[in-house]
C-alpha cells in the first residue's frame, strides 16, 4: 500500500507530508509533525483529548483520516498562541490552576476556543453545552468553567484565594 | 487499524465509478464516526474506502417550509442543529441533529452516514420517516427515491446495494400549519444513546388534525411508524385526551427488547410519555 500526497495547512503553515491511507490525521500530527499537543485518550471520539480545528471546526482528530485534511487548515493545540503569546484563555488556564494531570486540557482549550469564536458572551450553560464533549477525571470541571468565563470577561481576572 | 487503500473521488459520478461491481469489501467514509471507530476496533473489515469529503454536491441545503427541502447526504450533524432555516421549519430533525455525540462529533458526523449506519437508536433517523422525507440513491442504473420509512430493512441493514450511493434527502414542503419534535431518554444528558427515541409530526385545518406522523427508535430492529396511533388522531382536534389516546396506541407499535439501556417494559413506558410529550410540542409549534 503506497503512502499519498498530502498537502494542508497546519497552524498557519503550508505542510506537505506522506502518509498511509489509513493513519488518523490524530496519528499524522503526531508522528509526522511531532504535535504531540492532541492526545489519543478513547480512539473512538468520546473523549474529546484528540480534539483539533479543523477549518475552524472542532473536531476529534482520531475520526478523521489523514488524507481527509488535503486542502485544508488545522489548528492545534500548539497553534493556539501566536507568536509565543498565550492566549487570554490559556492564560486563565495558567492562573488559576485548572490543569490536574493535564491530559484533557488541549482538547479542552480547543473546544473552548471554538466556543469564544462563535459566542463572546457564553452563560455557564453555554460554556458546559461547549465542553460537554471533552472527559476530564481530575478537575471536576469547575475551574475549567471559571476560567473560561474569565476569558470571555465573564468572571473577575483572578479567583478568590488564587495569587494573579 | 488494518490496511485499506483510499479513493478520493470529487464527484458523484467518480463514486459511482469507485464503487461499480464493487462488493462489501469497499466502504463509504463520510463523517467517520461510526466507520473509522468501527475499524479500528475490529468490527469491519475492508479493502477500499471511498472518501466523501470532496465531493461538494453531497453537502446541498436548501429550502424552506413552502417548498421542503433537499438535505445533501453529507450534511452534517452540526448543520442541522444550527441552520436557522432547517431549524425553524424542521425542527425535529434539527433537534435530532443536537442530540448527536459531542460538537467534536457533530462537526463530522452526517445525516446520511446516520442513515446508513442503521444503528436501531439512530436519532435523525425518526425525525426523517415523521416527514415523509426521502432517501435520493444514486446507481450505475441511475436513480431512485425510496420513502425513509422502507429504507431500512434490519439492524444495520438498509435498502442500498454496494455499488448504490444515498446522495441527499428529499423532505416534502410541511405546510403553514404544521409542526414537528424529536425527544428521547437518555441516562445522560450528552454522549449517550437513546433509550428510546420519538420522533412526532401534526398538521392541523381548521383545528383538525389533517396529518399525523410518529415514528420510534430503539424499540424494535429498525425505525417504526406508529400507525394506528396516527390515524387515531388524523380527523380529530389534538385534545390532550386525543394525545393520550394516541401515546396508548404507539406502545403497541413498540417491539422492545430488553438491554443493558433498558428493559422491554420501560421502554414501553418510554414510548408513551414521549409520544404524548412530542405530540403536545408538535401541536404548540403548528398553533404558534
Amino acid at each position: 500500500m503506497a503512502k499519498q500526497f498530502l498537502s494542508f495547512t497546519v497552524n498557519g503553515e503550508p505542510v506537505e507530508v506522506l502518509v498511509q491511507p489509513y493513519v488518523t490525521l490524530l496519528d499524522a500530527l503526531r508522528e509526522d509533525l511531532g504535535l504531540t499537543g492532541p492526545k489519543e485518550g478513547c480512539g473512538t471520539g468520546d473523549c474529546g483529548a484528540c480534539s483539533i480545528h479543523l477549518d475552524g471546526q472542532l473536531v476529534a482528530s482520531c475520526l478523521v483520516l489523514a488524507m481527509q485534511a488535503r486542502g485544508r487548515s488545522v489548528t492545534t493545540i500548539e497553534g493556539l498562541a501566536r507568536g509565543g503569546t498565550l492566549t487570554p484563555l490559556q492564560d486563565a488556564f495558567v492562573r488559576r490552576g485548572v490543569a490536574q494531570c493535564g491530559f484533557c486540557i488541549p482538547g479542552v482549550l480547543m473546544a473552548a476556543a471554538a466556543l469564544l469564536a462563535e459566542n463572546a458572551r457564553p452563560s455557564e450553560d453555554d460554556i458546559r453545552y461547549a465542553i460537554a464533549g471533552n472527559l476530564c477525571r481530575c478537575t471536576g470541571y469547575t475551574k475549567m468553567i471559571e476560567a473560561i468565563s474569565e476569558a470571555a470577561g465573564m468572571a473577575p481576572r483572578t479567583a478568590a484565594g488564587v495569587k494573579g | 487499524m488494518r490496511r485499506f487503500d483510499l479513493v478520493t473521488p470529487v464527484s458523484i459520478d467518480d463514486c459511482l465509478g469507485a464503487l461499480k461491481g464493487r462488493g462489501p469489501e469497499v466502504k463509504v467514509l463520510a463523517g467517520g464516526t461510526d466507520l473509522i471507530a468501527q475499524l479500528k476496533v475490529g468490527m469491519l473489515k475492508v479493502a477500499v474506502v471511498v472518501d466523501l469529503s470532496g465531493v461538494a454536491d453531497l453537502r446541498v441545503l436548501e429550502g424552506d417550509a413552502q417548498r421542503g427541502f433537499r438535505i445533501g447526504a453529507a450534511v452534517t450533524a452540526r448543520t442541522l442543529e444550527r441552520d436557522a432555516t432547517l431549524r425553524a421549519a424542521l425542527p425535529s430533525l434539527s433537534e435530532s441533529g443536537a442530540l448527536v455525540g459531542s460538537i467534536q462529533i457533530r462537526n463530522l458526523a452526517t445525516l446520511g452516514g446516520n442513515v446508513c449506519n442503521a444503528a436501531p437508536s439512530a436519532d435523525m433517523a425518526p425525525p426523517l420517516v415523521a416527514l415523509d422525507a426521502e432517501a435520493v440513491i444514486a446507481g450505475s442504473g441511475g436513480r431512485r427515491r425510496v420513502p425513509m420509512a422502507s429504507f431500512f430493512k434490519g439492524v444495520r441493514q438498509t435498502v442500498l446495494a454496494p455499488d448504490e450511493l444515498l446522495i441527499e434527502f428529499a423532505v416534502p414542503a410541511t405546510g403553514p400549519r404544521s409542526g414537528g419534535a424529536y425527544l428521547r431518554h437518555t441516562p445522560r444528558r450528552e454522549l449517550d444513546i437513546a433509550v428510546v427515541g420519538v420522533a412526532s409530526q401534526v398538521s392541523l385545518v381548521d383545528g383538525v388534525c389533517r396529518k399525523a406522523r410518529i415514528a420510534l427508535a430503539a424499540v424494535a430492529p429498525v425505525p417504526v411508524r406508529a400507525t394506528a396511533a396516527e390515524q387515531a388522531l388524523e380527523g380529530q382536534p389534538l385534545t390532550p385526551q386525543a394525545i393520550a389516546r394516541a401515546a396508548d396506541l404507539a406502545v403497541d407499535a413498540a417491539r422492545p427488547i430488553s438491554d443493558q439501556r433498558g428493559s422491554a417494559e420501560f421502554r414501553r413506558h418510554l414510548v408513551r410519555v414521549l409520544t404524548r410529550r412530542t405530540l403536545t410540542l408538535a401541536l404548540a409549534r403548528a398553533t404558534a
